[in-house]
């Protein structure tokens, strides 16, 4: 038991949290850090500084941009990143496509995909979701029957977050209704300007238009795009959906939240005994989540991960919600104002949108629900 | 940064989980136990100084053993996890602590010695009616005549003082500050009770009862007592742990075994969830319980007193939360004393308000809201 990093870890540390205030573009970073929303050029642009350093797609492996790092380093990596208000890569390439081609993919599909992905010269989007099959994704219907070199793709796909930017999207599609569900699914890549597939956007809670629909009426993909064997797609799905221990809780960019809520709050939180309960609440529960974070990363090197990684996901996605419930609450009426003065005030004005927008976050990735059914059922043996 | 424990503290884990596992593993014993003063076994007592246990703090100067507060945190975990009633917090952690804090060399070789072999039962005298979770002494006051000194008032609750035989007594100073001192049990007198979860106290009064200064006569030891009290509610976190960990065990196997409507109760998603809500609980505690037990390792005390206040928050919530659950997914047999869950609920209750609760918590670390932007946990000496 060792509360200090390593000085090889340590210098790791520095010279992230140098890059990361440095060499991003500064109206990036304030973008991110009053909480504005990005513009399609701005994440290509960082993800493109970031790759250009070798520090977009460290998780991979070594010979596509990987660097070998421990999952300590990742993590640190991935917390400084957030404090410095960099976004971090697109999670659809970096953390979702990109390790399943490379596990998975061809030699062909290595070269073609993986150095463009790392680089966000294409921008991936998920076709999992149907209207359908959410947390029940094996019920999927879209099919994908064989037709020469040809797969014909019928179907829809939903919730398919920033589709509207999407250059390639990576699917699951029924390839055979008649075995089990699980058993009949493939993976294909598609490329979105292909004809028939079409995008239809799905306005939200917040007002904005973040999420989509995609239809297909009988694209025709290639069969070289199928990922790994026809029928192995639920295969790919479980290692997409499970690769993941570091950065599972969005802790770095809620910390960073909560004290610009203290900043920009301090008058009103200065003498109000329930705020700083509140606070200092929070704080204490998202000090005990990143512990538990650390914890997970410094033990699961290599072996099966720790099963505190479970309530990552769940007590992350309730942290993030609540302190930016804490930020509408202090607003309060500014919420509902139109102004646009000062930076408080803006902050504020733009909070509620935010705090509707991520009712989203105990929902995607495997519902809090689906997450308290694998505590019970995987750690707890219920 | 490393969260692991090396061999030798896996080997000290499994070797007090082999000793005090056998003597409480089944809770019928520990029932019995605290049925018959002094509401421990003595032999499970002598069994831990032969272990070293009692020793474990202390330097070997005095006796010790000279183990960092990790070992003390496995001590005390592997303790909470059967609830031994033994008094290893408030005799070794608490008021030995503060025997090797502020005693002389001498005054720490005699009685760190004694309280290591097992020969000695030590109590802190510090609590008086209505104070609260003060640092400090008020009722009780200490007066001095040339070199002799005298201490007056009542403690209560003094945990174990009846069955002591040393008290080390705070005391209020006649030129101000709070002062400790050393009091055979013999010459107090102690009316001694049992608690609700099973434990021992007492209500000591003196009445100008001799008294030996500790350390050095009539300093004001206020910020030792403060120090001692931070890093005990570390330990009792580490303690409150074990026994929450229990509570869950015993829970999920009740939720497998037990049968209504002609299935087993983990058949209903109901429980199973608020299962999984107390594993999530668990784990948040566990991860500050570690690092806490760390910050006292790294050792500045301004840090120490912030992680007791950050544990000792998140225990008074995760416990309260597992122990009401633990009842409650249970059912009926989950409030009778002949079944262990609610006992240890009890028990965690009083570990709650031993040295300060969650509201006790939130006022220390409202006095430095200000002070930082974001908390840095490993930004630690």
């Amino acid at each position: 038991m060792q509360l200090q990093l390593s000085a090889e870890d340590e210098k790791f540390r520095d010279e992230m949290r140098t890059f990361f205030t440095t060499e991003v573009s500064q109206e990036i970073r304030t973008t991110v850090a009053e909480g504005r929303e990005l513009t399609k050029e701005q994440i290509v642009e960082s993800q493109q500084t970031l790759n250009k350093a070798g520090l977009a797609v460290p998780h991979w492996p070594e010979e596509y941009g990987g660097r070998g790092w421990s999952d300590l380093q990742r993590h640190i990596w991935n917390e400084e990143m957030q404090a410095a208000c960099v976004p971090i890569p697109l999670a659809f390439n970096a953390s979702m496509i990109g390790p399943v081609i490379a596990q998975f993919g061809s030699q062909e599909q290595k070269d073609e995909f993986l150095p463009k992905t790392a680089n966000l010269d294409i921008w991936w989007s998920q076709g999992f979701s149907e209207p359908d099959a959410g947390s029940d994704l094996a019920g999927l219907r879209t099919t994908a029957v064989k037709d020469g070199d040809d797969y014909i793709v019928n179907g829809q796909k939903t919730w398919t977050t920033l589709g509207q930017y999407g250059d390639w999207i990576f699917t699951l599609v029924r390839t055979d209704p008649e075995v089990k569900k699980q058993a009949g699914i493939s993976m294909l890549l598609i490329d979105m300007r292909s004809e028939g597939l079409e995008v239809r956007p799905i306005e939200l809670i917040d007002g904005g238009h973040e999420v989509n629909e995609v239809w297909f009426t009988d694209v025709r993909v290639p069969a070289k795009n199928l990922v790994g064997e026809e029928n192995s797609g639920w295969t790919q799905a479980k290692f997409l959906l499970g690769n993941e221990r570091v950065g599972v809780a969005p802790v770095g960019s809620t910390k960073r939240v909560l004290a610009r809520a203290k900043e920009l709050g301090a008058e009103l939180v200065k003498d109000d005994p329930l705020l700083r309960a509140r606070i200092i609440e929070l704080e204490n529960e998202l000090l005990a989540l990143e512990l538990t974070a650390l914890r997970v990363v410094a033990h699961s090197e290599g072996g099966e991960p720790h099963p505190a990684s479970s309530v990552l996901k769940l007590k992350g996605t309730e942290l993030q919600q609540a302190v930016s419930e804490l930020v509408v609450d202090l607003g309060g009426p500014d919420t509902l104002a139109s102004g646009e003065e000062g930076d408080t005030e803006s902050w504020y004005r733009r909070s509620t949108p935010t705090y509707l927008n991520l009712r989203k976050a105990s929902i995607y990735g495997g519902s809090n629900e689906v997450q308290r059914q694998i505590i019970s059922r995987t750690i707890l043996g219920l | 940064m490393d969260f692991t424990y090396d061999d030798e503290q896996d080997a000290l884990r499994d070797a007090v989980r082999g000793l005090i596992g056998k003597a409480y593993g089944d809770y019928e014993k520990r029932r019995q136990t605290t049925k018959e003063d002094p509401g421990f076994d003595e032999k499970v007592w002598t069994q831990l100084a032969e272990m070293g246990l009692l020793g474990l703090p202390f330097s070997e100067e005095d006796g010790g053993v000279g183990a960092g507060p990790v070992e003390i945190g496995i001590v005390c975990q592997e303790l909470g996890r059967v609830i031994a009633p033994e008094p290893y917090l408030s005799s070794v952690v608490l008021a030995g602590g503060l025997v090797s804090a502020v005693g002389t060399p001498e005054q720490r070789q005699e009685i760190l010695g004694a309280l290591s072999a097992g020969e000695s039962v030590l109590a802190f005298a510090h609590a008086e009616p209505g104070a609260r979770w003060s640092d400090s002494a008020s009722a009780v006051t200490a007066s001095q005549d040339g070199d002799s000194w005298t201490v007056s008032g009542t403690k209560d609750p003094v945990l174990h003082g009846a069955r002591a035989d040393v008290l080390v007594v705070s005391a209020a100073l006649p030129d101000g500050g709070t002062g400790l001192f050393v009091v055979q049990g013999a010459d107090a007198q102690a009316e001694g009770f049992s608690t609700y979860d099973g434990g021992r106290a007492a209500r000591v009064t003196f009445d100008a009862t001799a008294a030996t200064p500790l350390g050095t006569a009539g300093a004001d030891v206020t910020a030792s007592i403060a120090i001692v009290h931070d890093i005990t509610r570390i330990m009792a976190a580490n303690q409150s742990l074990g026994a929450m960990e229990t509570l869950l065990a015993q829970t999920t196997d009740y939720l497998k075994s037990r049968k209504q409507f002609g299935v087993t109760l983990n058949t209903f998603q109901a429980l199973t969830f608020r299962a999984a809500d107390m594993y999530t609980s668990q784990e948040l505690t566990h991860s500050l319980v570690d690092w806490a037990t760390m910050v006292v390792a790294a050792g500045k005390p301004e840090e120490v007193a912030d992680a007791a206040a950050r544990v000792g928050l998140q225990v008074s919530r995760g416990g309260r939360h597992i122990g009401q659950e633990a009842i409650q997914l249970h059912g009926g047999i989950g409030m009778t004393a002949e079944y262990s869950v609610g006992m240890y609920t009890a028990h965690l209750t009083a570990l709650d308000h031993l040295l300060g609760d969650a509201g006790r918590h939130l006022k220390v670390l409202d006095a430095t809201l200000e002070e930082h932007g974001v908390i840095d946990p490993l930004d630690r000496s």
